[in-house]
């Protein structure tokens, strides 16, 4: 632990010469502290994760403009992982052993997280993961700032549930076929029917990854919505395959009066490609909207477009949850005076920082964040009008109460010290 | 029996004297409602407009209602432009822009300017389908045949009794069939669905319904299966039985067509490959990346378009068919000379190169035009659908079946019609014989290899109608077209054909009772199993040249 420990001592000298001579120098002499990131900047998923990495190394900019990081300056290193599940556990590998970095901004898909997931714990760093995500995992290396199921799912379908929402009463479950679709519908499956809809009113269907001819698909589900109770669609189709799935409802009419559909992976970036028009009243359920009116967010857009040189630069959830937990990994690094990765970790539960929706967003010890849930409705220029918000910030649940393997489970990195304690067994794992 | 006949008269002039009575009595509510709701219609239209400002979905419901019920002039013009977003409330008054972008004061009807503070007033789904059968309601006298279709479904949609009062008075005088037709729906939703109507009345509207055979009908049937008893209950369960049957006639016509759509994306796709592969028998992983090429052209002529000529926008398309066609040829004749020509007959390094080619091309397109999708529009008439013999036909794909088999047609003419053709045919049957003979074999090459990839630039201007313009886009049909070329048979253009179709066609006939995902592992393994009885596919070439 020598490193750090005179990293620490250099910052602290550093600082103290800041203070002493009243002149405030750009950076003191003490080595930058290195932030990792750890997104796709080639392969299917870029079209995702190039923004992540566009806004980390913004914030990182902005944070040096401040004047760094406990006096010394931030530098980040980036990787591209490919979009190759296994190489992003070989890249993780690069940045911590050969790069020294304090922490890790990254990963997008379930699959790319579970497969770091190893590495961060063996080599002992901190994952920051800004994605929505189907839960049922808490680990002490990694802070989910995206929405866990009841942050983003649930509220969506009690919205549709709701007088407001259209009052829905037969489901249509459509996924692409991988890890994150197949949890959310299970728990949304058990969920819906433990609030009394019949199994035969739910339909569930899955696709392929970047499936593109939804022809059967589609004319399936305005089969399903003839039947007499009013139909909703709940999306967790992933990525590419959205464009298809979008241009099909609009061209077989099925309008957002009739049928609504709501999405967990739509955002105005997915949505920049899409002919709009057809999908106006169409929803999406996320914890940050570009339209949301808040001083924050506007500047935080101005900032970005200014960042990206261009005007039509547009801002999404997952790039808000990537400003929470930078903010967060400020402040905790800040408290305890030192990048130490035990101490950081430690720190982190019970920090604050404010959201870009106009509320505080708190860590919680399950190491998830408090958020608000926001549903908006397409609209023709491709951005979103917030429909329904909830009236305060709902906690992250790692383990969802809707499922009899997680329902006794809980995530306490405080006082348990655990990711999965079991409360009716009470002991851990 | 005597009695009979005169039973039955009696009976008929029940019907029809309770067929009079019971809408009269509806109505009379009905207006019952309307006067007392309304005293002066501008005070009512000012008092509901004001409630606009509160910006709250309830105020802007009871607005709304408000509106609808005030009987003014304006109000169809305020709650259109409510229902397609260009109604703004602000300190100043509401305000409306008309289509053409004109303001007006919702109070007065006078054009006005829009204060910059007033901001649009919002509606959610729900509030959308009150806007719709409000409009619904007072649209039904509109002079306009469309307009009074439109207002009858949705006064369909909505049953409100408040319309039939209208909608009789009208259906007498009613000339245009359509219109009529949709007038008797709407009628037979509202008579149906108003509990204390005579039932021998909602007996024949369950019938009217019946006769509709939509998916609209049987879901205003089966709605009101459950909450009737006797034999209104029977009629609208033999009702329900009818749609069940016709429906499942139609899901097989249906499913042939998506088979047949699919079958021509994937023959679109396939085509080129056909060429490259098929007569050159060069294993091309880059021939996604032409496609996707052609798309990248598309998207690029019609941005051209909207910024220079907007109203000329729907053109763009036919225009960048030869633009892709020769971007795509250009790229795939540089390619040929460039790489391919020095591996011929050496089909793993081809392979290899070819497929490090797609990751350059599609890193390069990703670095110039960005890794996000690209918004290629739908020309006018490629939007929406029509149905046909109770089908659902959508524009989009009628014209992708017709333009692939113009594509397949005209590849076919140049093969068999042109010198180049013939050059082509020479070269790859006998390479040293067609050289001897005096054709300029490398020349033939390359142009044989620019002319697979102009075909599949070609599909890519269809294609950026139906999926993502991303660098990402030609990754997902190069497997399938490999698929459609060797299930077909190297070298045999029709034989393409029939795989292409064959294979959309049992896609979509698996893909209802397997799910789209095991269907694809399905049709896989066929296909796998019948490679193995028959290597060379469904049509294999004979013949010595085939031998080498």
């Amino acid at each position: 632990m020598a490193l750090t420990r005179r990293g620490v001592l250099s910052a602290a000298l550093g600082g103290a010469t800041a203070l002493a001579t009243g002149y405030r120098p750009a950076f003191a002499q003490g080595a930058p502290i290195k932030v990792g990131i750890l997104h796709s900047l080639s392969g299917t998923m870029a079209i995702s994760e190039t923004t992540l990495k566009d806004v980390m190394l913004m914030l990182i900019e902005q944070q040096n403009a401040k004047g760094g990081l406990l006096g010394r300056k931030l530098e980040p290193v980036v990787v591209d992982p490919a979009s190759n599940w296994p190489l992003f556990a070989e890249k993780a590998r690069e940045l911590i052993s050969k790069e020294k970095v304090s922490s890790v901004f990254g990963c997008w898909t379930s699959v790319s997280r579970k497969s770091v997931l190893p590495v961060f714990k063996e080599l002992n760093n901190i994952l920051f993961y800004p994605v929505q995500y189907e839960g049922e995992e808490s680990e002490r290396n990694v802070f989910y700032t995206g929405a866990a199921p009841n942050q983003q799912a649930i509220p969506a379908v009690d919205y549709l549930m709701s007088k407001d929402g259209g009052e829905a009463k037969r489901w249509v479950l459509a996924g692409t076929d991988y890890v994150y679709p197949r949890t959310t519908n299970k728990i949304l499956e058990a969920y819906l029917i433990s609030k009394g809809v019949a199994p035969a009113d739910i339909m569930i269907n899955y696709t392929p990854f970047g499936h593109s001819d939804w022809q059967t698909i589609v004319s399936d589900i305005k089969k399903f919505g003839s039947a007499g109770k009013k139909t909703a669609v709940v999306s967790t189709i992933n990525g590419d395959a959205n464009v298809p799935f979008y241009k099909e409802l609009g061209n077989q009419g099925i309008k957002a009066t009739d049928i609504p559909v709501v999405a967990f992976s739509v955002g105005e970036e997915e949505l920049a490609g899409i002919d709009t028009k057809p999908l106006l009243g169409h929803l999406a359920a996320w914890n940050y909207f570009q339209s949301v009116k808040d001083p924050a967010n506007d500047a935080f857009i101005k900032a970005w477009k200014a960042y990206k040189k261009s005007d039509k630069a547009v801002t999404n959830d997952p790039m808000e949850a990537h400003v929470i937990g930078f903010n967060m990994w400020v402040k905790a690094v800040e408290k305890v005076g030192t990048v130490d990765i035990d101490k950081v970790i430690d720190a982190l539960p019970g920090i604050t920082a404010p959201n870009l929706t106009g509320g505080i967003s708190t860590m919680l010890a399950n190491h998830h964040i408090t958020k608000p849930v926001l549903i908006g409705e397409v609209r023709a220029d491709g951005q979103f009008d917030v429909v329904w918000k909830t009236s305060g910030l709902v906690p992250g649940d790692a383990w969802t109460d809707h499922l009899p393997g997680s329902k006794d489970l809980e995530a306490d990195w405080v006082t348990l010290k655990c990711g999965n304690y079991n409360t009716v067994l009470k002991k851990c794992g | 029996m005597p009695f009979a006949p005169l039973l039955r008269a009696m009976m008929l002039c029940c019907l029809v004297m309770l067929g009079l009575l019971a809408p009269a009595v509806i109505r009379g509510q009905a207006q019952a409602q309307v006067s007392a709701a309304s005293p002066v219609p501008g005070e009512r239209l000012a008092a509901g407009l004001e409630r606009f400002k509160a910006d709250s979905f309830a105020d802007t419901e009871a607005a709304i209602a408000a509106i609808a019920a005030s009987g003014s002039a304006q109000g169809v013009a305020i709650l259109s432009a409510l229902g397609d977003r260009r109604l703004f409330a602000g300190a100043a008054g509401v305000f409306y822009r008309d289509a053409a972008g004109q303001g007006f004061d919702a109070v007065t009807g006078r054009p006005a300017t829009i204060p910059p503070d007033a901001g649009l007033v919002r509606l959610n789904n729900r509030l959308r389908n009150v806007v719709q059968a409000a409009l619904g309601t007072m649209t039904l006298l509109s002079p306009d045949p469309a307009q009074r279709v439109r207002a009858a479904e949705a006064v369909f949609r909505s049953r409100d009794a408040g319309a039939l009062a209208t909608i009789e008075a009208a259906l007498p005088g009613e000339n245009v069939p359509r219109v009529r037709r949709a007038f008797e729906e709407a009628r037979a939703a509202i008579l149906l669905s108003s509990a204390d109507a005579p039932e021998e009345l909602r007996i024949a509207a369950a019938r009217r319904i019946a006769e509709a055979s939509d998916n609209d009908a049987i879901s205003l049937l089966r709605q009101f299966s459950g909450q009737t008893t006797g034999g209104l209950r029977a009629v609208i369960d033999q009702g329900i039985a009818s749609i069940e049957q016709a429906q499942r006639i139609r899901a097989w016509g249906q499913t042939l067509w998506f088979g047949i759509s699919l079958g021509s994306v994937l023959l679109l796709a396939a085509i080129g490959l056909a060429i490259t592969f098929g007569v050159m028998g060069v294993i091309n992983m880059a021939h996604g990346e032409m496609v996707m090429i052609g798309a990248y052209v598309t998207f690029v002529v019609q941005e051209l378009f909207r910024s220079h000529a907007p109203h000329l926008l729907d053109w763009s398309l036919p225009l960048a068919i030869p633009l892709a066609f020769g971007t795509a040829g250009l790229v795939g004749i540089a390619i040929e000379r460039g790489v391919i020509r020095f591996l011929y007959g050496r089909p793993l390094e081809t392979l290899l190169a070819t497929f490090g080619i797609s990751l350059v091309l599609q890193q390069a397109i990703r670095t110039w035009f960005g890794p996000t999708n690209r918004e290629v529009s739908a020309p006018s008439y490629m939007a929406g659908s029509f149905e046909f013999l109770g089908l659902q036909i959508t524009y989009g794909r009628l014209w992708i079946v017709v333009f692939t088999l113009c594509v397949f047609a005209a590849l076919l003419l140049v093969l068999k019609a042109t010198p180049l053709g013939l050059q082509m045919r020479a070269v790859t049957q006998n390479r040293r014989m067609a050289s001897a003979m005096g054709i300029r074999t490398r020349f033939v090459d390359a142009m044989t290899f620019g002319l697979g990839s102009g075909i599949a630039g070609v599909a890519g201007v269809a294609l950026s109608q139906i999926d993502n313009v991303s660098p990402n886009l030609g990754q997902s049909y190069i497997i399938d077209s490999f698929m459609v070329v060797v299930f077909g048979g190297v070298g045999n253009l029709w034989g393409t054909l029939v795989a292409a179709f064959t294979l959309g066609i049992a896609n979509k006939l698996l893909e209802p009772f397997a799910g789209a995902v095991l269907g694809k592992i399905i049709i896989l393994v066929l296909l796998i199993l019948f490679i193995q009885k028959r290597p060379r596919g469904l049509f294999a070439l004979k013949g010595r040249a085939i031998e080498q």
